[in-house]
């Protein structure tokens, strides 16, 4: 006698079934965890922001965000306003919006603008917003703190870096999707991010060259930190250059800003 | 009938996924450049494992054969996705750690081998047990590969130097020893574990196939 289960018309009720009963399980669990999961993600961005500001939590070895429950308290307190410079396809300025100026506009905080879907408006010719947060860091000078993202070997790779008005790195803070662990990964450990303090973007003519993550660098120990160049990681050549160029793209896109800042 | 102590203590030594079933290679090959990376992904497939089996045991007799396959397939990744939303919601710094682990533990051929072999022909219990016993052998093998490689690869145990400062050459680099490089790519983690198959066949030969 053939089993009930080798029928064909069960086959086909039970695979209905099967994604009918995962589909609405899955969907009721995502729907519900949302507004959870949204929230993480904006305290992140705080607490990315402050990291490249340099107030975190950070001890001897490892890099350590502020508490969570601080975050928003230390985001009102430090940031003291977030730019946002719209530019047109050819990286033109046509605006410079203070923050309420922006939320006015918008409804919306210009910490939450999302990097890639700026990035996307940019690519398809029409207007470009970027979002530069001005506060001062655990020194007391005023840095300028702009997201960076682009992509490594396997997925995304996104980041902040904190400028002061010579356009010199006064923090870094990288992140990955899904880079390799133990090789791409360390890109978000205390060593490589360190590694590119005081880093000069410019070049000692004043040019826009960006910092290039070298491999087989005269200077490991990062001395001279007006090469423009921080040494790699073995083993995450990728990785690196996904690192380099993300900052050579998106950091030269505020190069006009950081300019007038001079003229002042 | 095997006594249920051997189904967690088989896969340990004797039946182990990785060295004698040679399942599971990818994740080893592609994660085990530090310890800790090997931990992680070693709990992450204990979890997995120990529920998916249980769960496939007790669908054992209502999955059509003719799909099994697929069937198996949405359990496990329905699994992992419940896990890293409830994460992603409750303990978001753990769930970005592990998100590189999502797709490996999906498409880990130790999981759909363990449910087609055993949870489809065993009771929960049994399953369960299993399930436990392989992802202990798939993480013992892991948490090895991994000890090595990082040991000999960036002087480091779970992040902390263990051998001294190489660029201000303390420790053992003041006698001119240096990392080895290699030992961070993939290639080294499968020299690794062939040494690890090495020994443990020339330890026990009945383990050699002809």
């Amino acid at each position: 006698m053939e089993n009930r289960t080798d029928k064909n018309s069960y086959t086909v009720i039970f695979a209905i079934g099967m994604v009918i009963v995962v589909g609405a399980l899955l969907a009721y669990l995502a729907s519900s965890l949302k507004p959870k999961i949204t929230e993480n993600q904006r305290l992140e961005k705080q607490q990315n922001i402050l990291y490249a500001m340099g107030i975190n939590e950070n001890d001897e070895t490892s890099a350590v965000f502020i508490s969570t429950d601080k975050a928003p308290e230390a985001f009102d307190q430090n940031v003291a306003d977030q730019i946002v410079i719209t530019i047109d396809a050819d990286g033109k300025v046509i605006k410079t919006q203070s923050r309420d100026e922006y939320f006015e506009e918008t409804n919306q905080e210009p910490y939450l603008i999302d990097v890639k879907k700026q990035q996307a408006n940019a690519k398809d010719g029409k207007e470009r917003k970027l979002p530069l947060f001005v506060g001062k860091n655990s020194d007391g000078k005023t840095v300028y703190v702009a997201p960076i993202r682009g992509k490594g070997l396997w997925d995304a790779i996104w980041g902040y870096v904190a400028l002061d008005e010579n356009m010199v790195v006064q923090g870094a803070y990288f992140d990955h999707k899904g880079e390799t662990p133990g090789l791409g990964a360390n890109i978000k450990q205390r060593y490589f991010m360190d590694d590119f303090i005081g880093e000069h973007l410019l070049s000692k003519n004043g040019e826009f060259k960006g910092i290039t993550v070298a491999k087989g660098n005269a200077d490991p120990k990062n001395n001279d930190k007006t090469d423009n160049e921080v040494d790699a990681i073995a083993g995450a050549t990728i990785t690196g250059d996904g690192v380099t160029a993300m900052i050579k793209k998106d950091l030269k896109l505020y190069l006009p800003y950081f300019n007038s800042l001079k003229g002042k | 009938m095997a006594k249920d102590s051997r189904l967690i203590l088989d896969p340990l030594t004797d039946n182990n996924p990785i060295t004698i079933q040679v399942l599971g290679i990818c994740s080893a090959l592609a994660i085990t450049a530090e310890l800790e990376a090997s931990i992680v992904m070693s709990i992450s497939v204990l979890f997995v494992m120990g529920v998916g089996n249980v769960v496939i045991s007790l669908m054992r007799n209502i999955i059509p054969s003719k799909i099994r396959i697929i069937a198996q397939l949405i359990v496990v990744a329905t699994l992992v996705i419940i896990v890293d939303l409830v994460l992603k919601a409750f303990a978001y710094e753990l769930s970005k750690t592990l998100s590189v682990f999502v797709g490996l533990i999906i498409t880990n051929c130790i999981i759909m081998g363990r449910f087609e072999a055993f949870a489809l022909g065993n009771g929960p219990w049994r399953s369960f047990l299993d399930g436990i016993g392989n992802a202990l052998g798939y993480g013992i093998i892991l948490v090895i590969v991994g000890f090595f490689r990082e040991l000999l690869g960036s002087g480091t145990l779970l992040g902390i130097p263990v051998l001294g400062d190489p660029i201000e050459k303390t420790g053992l680099y003041a006698y001119g020893y240096e990392n080895n490089g290699f030992m961070l790519l993939s290639p080294m983690a499968l020299i690794v574990v062939g040494i690890i198959i090495w020994v443990q066949r020339t330890r026990n030969k009945a383990l050699i196939e002809d």
